[in-house]
């Protein structure tokens, strides 16, 4: 196994593009060390990318977006003043993955680029309308965050390409984001069930949204029946029924360890209700 | 509550001194299963089977052999011929058969073959080099399938002579008992139910992997270090399954990171000193956490059938239960004593229970806390909280009205002696949680649970020093706080302080032979042995204080930690302490110790009543434990932090069973959960405070009264939560684990 810590993202991505065999990205390693220990994956190439400046930054640009390093870690987002402020919904979300020790390593990068269909993040990202930037031997590119995974343990990204910063849009008046997960502990839990509510409303009545679900289809899915339910709706309790019902509508789950088809169908929708309050709540500045 | 006229008798039972092992532990200088090693060597590795049920056709461990860094491999051939006997004589060869396949594997994970290597990570390449071929077999892992008459035979002959005739030969011991006519009984009642109740398999779930050191020459003599609940029966084990003499292996038990019953048999020891004994050099083999799960023993899966009559004023006139357990592809799943336990706590007129052992492709099961018992109150307290319920009647007053008691003819044939169950249920029904107001979409259950408790071979030695301390051996592992209560135990009878006396678990070259710390025994059998040892050690210390006065030995008794004369016509002497005879005992006999080996027959039954509130999500199934109040008999609490911790565990650990920990199969028969990401153990905030209430009356059988707390904790918890959660949904949950997605189902069932 050979190991490089390149000092920039075209050295990165060049060592990327002559590796031959397997080749991981080194973020926090709490999904490349675990899959390597119990044999799952045993990368030939591994590229640390902690090494390369500003990496771990948070910054809030002058037009209130964010862009954030790629190993910027879940203890700094929400150690961070501002940013959950702004995204309570992403940084909760981020919160919510492993214990204290992984969240002082793992990234929402990794999170996203490991694949996985009940990633906790990831929703919270599609909901915000995050995009990445995505750094090839072509050079850079912008990527909306739902356009990453296309199967299980599968991204879009081809072999040179990795992601190399993190963008928030800014949050603006009158917005609010919520994620929910289902896990059948209090913590410690791989999601059964994961939803993103974002929203900006004029007055009462919700006048932008999107709604993203995770654990329920093969990849995260950005639901525009759900936002459709509830845009010019004062989130009243016929507006909540529909988003749940098309929530469920729009779940195309597997049968598995951790939950079945009519489980996971029935809580998409009951959890689609209750993170679309929250992000209501917030987006009248109420506290929720 | 407590009977407690006897505390005042004690000086120091009772109190609650810091553990002696306490600062090892938490400074981590305490030396577990894995945390040893040996110059020269080797680190072991076992291949498993990653099918539930196949013919070995052929092992070619060539070219592991050829590996540069691999220094042995074994396989079924490196150990001993040990005739195959049917049912339980044959316990050895389950064993043997268990820690490395013979003709099939068994079951998902089953070991076929292991390699030693220099390296731990040159092992685990190493076996990938080790080529099998398997004739896959037709498979069954689920109890009521592998009794059905199409079911894939596991092993022919396997059932013992309990088995009445033209039964599937996966059924491999049958018990039936109970008393008077339960058709007669069932005809008095006002309401009869008649349910059935499934249980998933759950693992012990301790945290410490199973872990060893063995080494083992060509003359035949051996060491062994390893985490196990009872190094004599892991000397007795490899030794047999070596073709070694017993006392050429000398066994030395690790601190033991929990083991709940998991450990009171042998996996990995066997295969590291074979491995050894190939090599020449130690071998030292770790498991991983999913080998734990696949290869180490779960409790049993279990499929019940209960039938309950109650008259209006809440007497059960009859009930009877057909109680189907699954333990894995050998005999030994716990039928006979779910059978026993399941209505234990009531004094009945009529009842009959009839238990299955049943054979099916899974590992072998091991005891987990009061073996069987678990899975039978689950199914009985929940259809006693159900007449309760349609009879509208309290659940304790019906329990109180039915309650054992001394005198009683327990359903499963002898009388009781005192015990204590009605004091639990008084307990119970004084206690605030039970009379505290519930809050929308809360329910409350209450259950009663019983286990046995065991008596054992048991040996235990003490040595006096010069300075007036004393060494305390025992022979039981340490695995809930044993050696503070053996401590205090032994302070009471010397009358020095807890803190002179150290308690060191003996290996097996030190001392005469010990049971496995199992059956709720240690504090009962090892305690009551410490007690007779330090007696026998007084005895002495009384003769030399008489020689010393030139009196009768028999008019000095001991009192304080002193020897004094028995009364005014032994004569007027200053007292004696302890250490002032012992700064003298070489020059007045030499050293002074004593001893007791026995098998004590003593061990009370106990009984425990739980209470627990559980919420419950509508909209998703969630359950939340939101008030638990544990409340057991003791007999006498020695050390009562650590009963209640035990206490505490039972609860804790029925929290999970009853809530989400399950063995996941998929349809391949193979184990689909073997992480504890997957295998759902309850986390810290899972949990609620744990209430304990500690009832004492005393054990007729025991010089201190003590009964064992160690298994009866985790008996009543799935009924209880069962229960509460049952009240809290509005339906009656009959299968476990009460998992989100079964609870919203059965929601949804019921409209
Ligand atoms: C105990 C435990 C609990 C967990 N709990 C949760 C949970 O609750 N919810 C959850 O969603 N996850 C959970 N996880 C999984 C894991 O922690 C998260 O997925 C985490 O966000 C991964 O981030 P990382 O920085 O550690 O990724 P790494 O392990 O470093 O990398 C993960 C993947 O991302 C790729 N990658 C990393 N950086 C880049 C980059 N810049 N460009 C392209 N590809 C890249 C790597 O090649 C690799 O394939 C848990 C893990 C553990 C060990």
């Amino acid at each position: 196994m050979d190991y490089h810590s390149p000092a920039s993202f075209a050295e990165a991505s060049a060592l990327a593009a002559n590796a031959t065999g397997i080749t991981r990205f080194l973020a926090g390693g709490t999904d490349v060390l675990v899959q390597l220990r119990s044999e799952l994956v045993t990368p030939d190439t591994l590229i640390d990318i902690k090494k390369i400046d500003g990496v771990r930054d948070i910054n809030c640009n002058a037009n209130g977006s964010w862009t954030l390093g790629v190993a910027a870690t879940g203890a700094e987002m929400s150690e961070h003043p501002d940013l959950g402020r702004d995204w309570p919904g992403v940084v909760e979300a981020m919160d919510l993955i492993g214990s204290t020790q992984v969240q002082g390593r793992a990234t929402l990068t990794g999170n996203l680029c490991n694949g996985s269909p009940a990633a906790d993040s990831v929703p919270a990202m599609v909901a915000a309308g995050v995009t990445v930037t995505v750094t090839g031997p072509d050079g850079d590119r912008e990527v909306a965050v739902e356009d990453i995974p296309i199967g299980p343990g599968k991204t879009s990204l081809v072999q040179g390409e990795l992601i190399s910063a993190v963008h928030i849009p800014a949050r603006g008046d009158n917005g609010g984001d919520a994620y929910l997960r289902f896990i059948p502990r209090t913590e410690m839990d791989i999601a059964v069930v994961g939803v993103g509510v974002n929203l900006r409303l004029d007055g009462d009545t919700v006048t932008e949204a999107r709604v993203s679900l995770g654990a329920v289809a093969p990849t995260v899915l950005l639901v525009e029946d759900c936002a459709k339910s509830i845009i010019g709706s004062t989130l009243d309790d016929a507006a909540l029924d529909t988003l749940a019902a098309a929530a469920s509508a729009a779940c195309n789950p597997i049968d598995d360890k951790r939950g079945t088809i009519a489980f996971r169908t029935e809580v998409a929708g009951v959890l689609a209700k209750r993170a679309a309050k929250i992000a209501y709540a917030r987006a009248k500045g109420e506290q929720a | 509550m407590a009977l407690d006229d006897r505390k005042t008798q004690f000086t120091f039972v009772g109190t609650r001194p810091d553990r002696p092992d306490g600062l090892d532990k938490v400074t981590g200088r305490a030396k577990f299963g894995a945390d040893i090693s040996a110059p020269g060597m080797l680190h072991g590795a076992i291949l498993r089977s990653p099918h539930a049920h196949a013919r070995i056709v052929k092992i070619d461990t060539s070219k592991a052999e050829a590996h540069k860094d691999v220094k042995a491999v074994v396989t079924r051939a490196d150990f001993a011929e040990l005739p195959f006997q049917p049912g339980l004589e044959g316990e050895f060869w389950n064993v043997l058969e268990n820690v490395m396949a013979g003709e099939k594997a068994l079951y998902d994970g089953h070991a076929v073959a292991a390699v030693a290597a220099t390296s731990a990570l040159a092992a685990r390449d190493a076996l990938k080099l080790i080529e099998v071929e398997y004739e896959v077999l037709p498979h069954v892992t689920d109890v009521d399938k592998a009794m059905a008459p199409d079911a894939p035979v596991i092993r022919e002959g396997a059932a013992d002579y309990s088995v009445p005739e033209g039964m599937h030969p996966n059924i491999v011991r049958y018990h039936e008992s109970g008393h008077g006519d339960v058709e007669a009984g069932f005809a008095e009642a006002d309401l009869v139910i008649e349910d059935s109740f499934v249980t998933e398999a759950t693992h012990q779930g301790y945290i410490e992997p199973h872990a060893c050191l063995g080494m083992l020459g060509n003359d035949g003599k051996g060491e062994l270090w390893c985490t196990t609940q009872g190094h004599w029966i892991a000397q007795k084990t490899c030794a047999a399954l070596l073709g070694i003499e017993t006392s050429q292996l000398r066994v030395t038990a690790s601190e033991i990171g929990g083991g709940f019953g998991g450990k009171t048999t042998v996996f990995i020891e066997p295969v590291a000193l074979a491995l050894s004994r190939k090599a020449n050099r130690p071998v030292k083999i770790v498991m991983t956490r999913s080998e734990v799960f696949r290869a180490t023993g779960p409790t049993s899966s279990a499929s019940m059938d209960i039938k309950i009559g109650m008259k209006k004023d809440g007497t059960i006139s009859a009930a009877q239960g057909v109680f189907r357990l699954q333990g894995g592809a050998f005999p030994g799943a716990p039928g006979d004593m779910t059978a026993m336990c399941a209505f234990a706590p009531y004094n009945l007129t009529n009842v009959s229970q009839i238990g299955y052992d049943v054979m099916a492709n899974r590992p072998k099961q091991a005891a987990y806390r009061a073996p069987g018992a678990p899975m039978g109150a689950f199914a009985v307290e929940s259809v006693i909280d159900e007449l309760c319920k349609k009879l509208g009647l309290d659940p304790v007053d019906v329990r109180l009205k039915n309650a054992a008691h001394e005198g009683t003819k327990a359903s499963y044939g002898p009388t009781y002696e005192r015990i204590g169950l009605v004091e639990t249920l008084e307990a119970a029904k004084a206690h605030p949680h039970y009379s505290a107001p519930l809050k929308p979409g809360q329910g409350r259950g209450i259950s009663c649970g019983f286990w046995f408790n065991h008596g054992g071979e048991t040996s235990v030695s003490l040595a006096l020093s010069e300075d007036g301390s004393a060494q305390l051996m025992v022979g039981t592992p340490d695995i809930g706080g044993s050696r503070a209560s053996m401590a205090l135990m032994a302070a009471e009878v010397l009358g020095i302080p807890y803190e002179n006396i150290r308690v060191t678990i003996a290996d097996t070259a030190t001392l005469g032979y010990n049971d496995v710390s199992h059956g709720s025994r240690v504090t009962y059998a090892s305690g009551l042995a410490t007690i007779k040892a330090a007696k026998h050690a007084v005895e002495k210390l009384c003769e030399r204080a008489a020689a010393s006065w030139g009196i009768p030995a028999d008019a000095v008794k001991w009192e304080n930690g002193c020897a004094i004369p028995s009364g005014p016509n032994a004569g007027d002497f200053d007292p004696r302490p302890l250490a002032d005879i012992t700064a003298h005992m070489g020059q007045t006999g030499g050293p002074i110790s004593g001893h007791f080996e026995a098998t004590p027959e003593g061990a009370g039954v106990s009984f425990g009543t739980h209470i627990v509130d559980a919420e419950v999500d509508p909209e998703t199934g969630k359950t939340a434990i939101t008030r638990y109040t544990v409340i057991q008999d003791a007999g006498k609490a020695i050390h009562p932090t650590y009963v209640e911790g035990q206490y505490q565990g039972g609860a804790a650990q029925g929290i999970g069973w009853a809530l989400n920990e399950e063995y996941v199969y998929g349809d391949d028969g193979r184990l689909q959960n073997s992480i504890f990401l997957d295998y759902r153990i309850p986390v810290a905030s899972d949990l609620p405070m744990i209430d304990t209430v500690i009832v004492e009356v005393p054990n007729p059988g025991h010089p201190f009264g003590v009964r064992g707390v160690g298994e009866t904790g985790i008996v009543p918890p799935l009924a209880a939560i069962a229960n509460a959660v049952s009240h809290a949904a509005g339906v009656r949950m009959k299968q476990l684990p009460m998992s989100p997605p079964r609870i919203l189902a059965a929601l949804k069932d019921n409209g």
